[in-house]
């Protein structure tokens, strides 16, 4: 069993499994059943001004989209920060992390944006005995229209601001935690950093209606006739989160800059492809919410496992080890030609390659009388949409043209040398390779 | 309570109400809505896909799953109706597994099809419970047409005659329509009556009347039909049984197994049909096995299905095998029937093993019996019918016959398996080939 033991900005955990601060977080009794159950660490459910607690709505919070028998794909959510007294949040703090040492135990604050808010919430917290602080700059809803949460983390420079803050009045770990509704999500990234911020972690719900009640003609989750945006999560965001993770891990300016990855982690499997793409651990929260507390088991089994084959014995071993292949476009290169190549013993004839190229792509598939389906390397352009829609997981690959083969789409000799879109000649402002 | 299993002769009430309530309850009752999904999303929704082929009506298999998949059993239950109106039988009674469930892709693949049948059911049970009928008539032609027969293929060929805009005029010999539905089916197949709720909701279409115990021969004859209407079409089944041929064949104890099939399904309380203690069942079809399976639910101690040939030559479907074999059914294969002992009703039967092509092998065993059903097949009945093709009515592609404007389909026709779903085929092209005949413009005439 590979070592799973993780240090992050300092703050060591027995995994890399955290949980984010959200439902599961929000109270002494669910955190201490989360440790109980092999949590590495967790955000605490994010704490506001002391003084009268916000107030959630009364109906339904969460909405869901599902996929097959029900399997629940994303989940939507218009929850608020914690709706309990501040000082009962820290009295439970402080208990947790005195009877979990080894834990992580992180308080994630939202209070309005002025230094005094920041400075005397921090001096609260410190007393429980936390690891460390994430600046809620995320939530979508409720809080934004208060002028905190994403409306925080959409304008960079209020992200330098409070990270600024959070390092001058407090000596804790500051983790920024990101929205994903933004249209760059480098720049706050950026601003976090350039303000000594230790790390970000990202991402936090994005905008999203789930569905609409086509009878009430409502979105839900629906609340007495009438729906608000919320925030959505799951494994549907997962494509999304990995790509921000991503773009922060190999800009220039924030490349090294400590990432917590957090967007529809459910498998260790998930977890490992963040930690590859540069998230030195991860948070989980629809998952938990999904299946219990107990998956976490899954996840330390299934990581140590495929860091035992691979050799791996420490976590940072993984971290990153994606980064320098997430390239852009052009840098890919035109010169590597592949085609597909269905495989006749595993082809249960379904034909779903062959609607899929024949109806929406290049024609390239033919099917005969006795429905065998066979690539057109004359026409097939590799674009992967045969191998996406058969069923048969690995009966259709994408194989390699060897170098010195002639691509019967082109006629023209697979060249073995790199060539990319910049010295292309179809492209008007390429230069020749020096 | 006092007759058991144990009793010797043909008793009712060998059973406790529970038993029966158990033993006669649906086969595969109806999919929750969950299930239902669970079992459209298998389906690959197939280009050109091989279930449609395999459908002797043509269903839009992957069409009916998919609407089945998001949220509309309605519109799944008018694509199956609109190509067979008897969608809620075949669902029931179709021998999937040698149809539409034996080329399913993940049939083939992984040995689990999509289960084609009994979403099909959970489609047209959810539009009939809803007690709608989703197609409406044509305006009318002007043309009478008389059906022969309300077993499937009468049923399918009046229902499409009514909606393209004819007069119906549909005649059965027996006291309900519904034909071999109603009376040749086994009872686990078609509970709560079903059979006849969905002809009474077939009926909906409108333009169809019912006239029963009206038998083509007896009661009219084929030339009056002609000459009254504009166009038969005879879907008068199979009215005959073979015989043994054996002497003793009157002895007591000895009947045909289609009409212990129809007693049991038209008996108001199952408890109160007598069955032997030791039944033995001859013939090797779904109508043997029908027999077999039911007088083991009725409480026969021992119950054995004697076929002449080898399994693989049964009609009946592995499928039935295993149901019967799972009820207690003893098959028994490669021996024919050589006498009937008894002393006036039947106690033992004797039969010689014989090899596939029927040779006898002098080898010989009897089975204890006090009740024999036969089920070796039927055969066609009545005078003056069309030119036959063998024991059959000779029929074309649509079902035209020898005599002009008489149309056949179903059993009584020749070609096609004789299922419920070919008969509703069968019916459906006979109708469009008769509406399109008796509308078609004379020749000669303007255009």
């Amino acid at each position: 069993m590979a070592d799973l033991t993780t240090d992050f900005i300092g703050i060591k955990s027995p995994n890399p499994f955290w949980l984010a601060s959200a439902p599961p977080t929000d109270k002494e009794y669910n955190v201490r059943r989360a440790f109980d159950a092999g949590w590495g660490g967790v955000v605490w459910k994010t704490l506001g001004e002391a003084g009268p607690p916000v107030v959630n709505v009364n109906g339904p919070r969460y909405g869901a989209i599902y996929g097959a028998d029900r399997r629940l794909l994303g989940l939507n959510n218009i929850e608020l920060i914690t709706d309990r007294p501040l000082e009962q949040n820290l009295e439970e703090m402080k208990r947790v992390k005195r009877d979990y040492p080894d834990r992580a135990l992180i308080a994630s604050l939202m209070v309005p944006v002025n230094e005094d808010a920041w400075r005397e919430i921090l001096r609260r917290v410190e007393d429980t005995g936390c690891d460390g602080v994430e600046l809620n700059f995320g939530c979508p809803h409720g809080m934004s229209e208060r002028g905190m949460g994403s409306a925080v983390g959409q304008v960079p420079e209020y992200v330098g601001q409070v990270a600024y803050w959070c390092k001058k009045h407090s000596d804790l770990p500051v983790i920024v935690k990101l929205t994903p509704n933004i249209t760059d999500v480098r720049k706050p990234a950026q601003a976090a950093k350039e303000n000594g911020a230790d790390a970000v972690s990202l991402i936090n719900t994005i905008n999203s209606i789930t569905s609409v009640d086509l009878d009430l003609f409502a979105p839900q989750p629906t609340i007495d006739g009438l729906g608000a945006h919320g925030g959505y999560c799951g494994p549907a965001v997962k494509p999304i989160a990995l790509n921000m993770v991503a773009e922060i891990a190999r800009d220039p300016a924030t490349h090294g800059l400590p990432i917590s990855g957090i967007g529809g982690i459910t498998t260790w499997r998930d977890a490992a492809e963040f930690m590859a793409l540069g998230a030195g651990n991860v948070q989980v929260c629809t998952a938990a919410m999904t299946y219990g507390f107990k998956i976490v088991q899954e996840m330390i089994s299934g990581l140590s496992q495929y860091m035992d084959e691979k050799g791996m014995t420490s976590t940072a071993e993984l971290v990153g080890r994606a980064v320098p292949n997430v390239v852009n476009w052009q840098d890919l290169n035109l010169n590597y030609v592949s085609k597909a190549v269905i495989n006749q013993d595993d082809c249960i004839k379904c034909g779903r390659c062959y609607a899929a190229c024949e109806d929406t792509s290049h024609q390239a598939i033919s099917m005969s009388a006795d429905r065998k389906f066979e690539v057109i390397d004359a026409e097939c352009v590799a674009c992967n949409l045969c191998v996406n829609v058969c069923p048969v997981e690995g009966c259709i690959t994408m194989e390699q043209m060897a170098p010195g083969t002639v691509d019967p789409r082109t006629g023209k000799v697979v060249e073995a040398e790199y060539a990319n879109w910049t010295t292309h000649p179809n492209n008007p402002g390429a230069c020749a390779a020096e | 309570m006092t007759d058991t299993a144990l009793t010797p002769g043909i008793q009712s009430e060998r059973l406790k109400d529970d038993d029966y309530a158990r033993n006669f309850a649906d086969l595969h009752p109806k999919l929750d809505p969950h299930e239902a999904l669970v079992a459209a999303d298998r389906c690959y929704f197939c280009h050109d896909a091989p279930c449609i082929t395999a459908c002797p009506t043509d269903i839009d298999i992957p069409l009916f799953i998919r609407q089945i998949a998001t949220g509309t059993p309605e519109a799944a239950a008018r694509t199956i109706l609109s190509q067979n109106i008897m969608g809620g039988m075949c669902a029931r009674v179709c021998p999937t597994e040698t149809l539409c469930e034996e080329v399913c892709v993940r049939e083939v693949a992984e040995g689990k099809p999509v289960l084609i049948g009994q979403l099909q059911r959970f489609a047209t049970d959810t539009l009939m419970d809803a007690g709608t009928h989703p197609f409406t008539r044509a305006a009318p032609t002007g043309k009478r047409v008389a059906v022969v027969g309300a077993g499937p293929a009468g049923l399918s060929c009046a229902h499409r005659l009514a909606m393209l805009g004819s007069d119906v005029t549909l005649y059965d010999a027996r006291a309900k329509p519904g034909g071999l539905n109603e009376y040749g089916i086994a009872t686990y197949k078609a509970v709560d009556d079903f059979a006849q709720r969905e002809v009474d909701w077939l009926l909906k279409i409108g333009g169809i009347t019912v006239e029963t115990g009206k038998s083509l021969g007896a009661d009219l004859t084929l030339d009056t039909l002609r000459t009254s209407y504009d166009a038969v079409f005879l879907g008068i089944g199979l009215g005959g049984v073979n015989a043994l041929g054996l002497e003793g064949e009157d002895k007591d104890g000895l009947i045909d197994a289609v009409d212990f099939i129809a007693d049991l399904r038209q008996a108001s309380d199952v408890a109160r049909v007598p069955v032997g203690r030791d039944v033995v069942v001859i013939g090797g079809g779904m109508t043997a096995v029908d027999a077999a399976v039911q007088a083991k639910l009725l409480g026969a101690l021992n119950v054995s299905l004697v076929y002449r040939r080898g399994r693989d030559r049964m009609n009946a479907s592995e499928f039935e095998q295993d149901l019967a074999a799972s009820k207690g059914v003893r098959i028994i294969t490669n021996a024919s029937p050589r006498a009937i002992i008894g002393n006036g009703a039947v106690r033992e039967i004797e039969f010689e093993y014989t090899d596939d092509t029927l040779a006898p092998t002098g080898q010989t065993f009897r089975l204890p019996a006090d009740q024999v059903f036969k089920a070796i097949g039927q055969t066609l009945q009545g005078n003056d019918l069309p030119e036959l093709d063998g024991r059959k009515i000779a029929v074309s592609q649509t079902g035209r016959t020898s005599l002009d404007g008489v149309w056949a389909g179903g059993d009584c026709a020749a070609g096609g398996d004789d299922l419920t779903v070919t008969a509703v085929a069968e019916g459906r092209d006979a109708a469009l080939d008769i509406h399109a005949t008796l509308t078609a413009p004379a020749p000669g005439a303007a255009r």
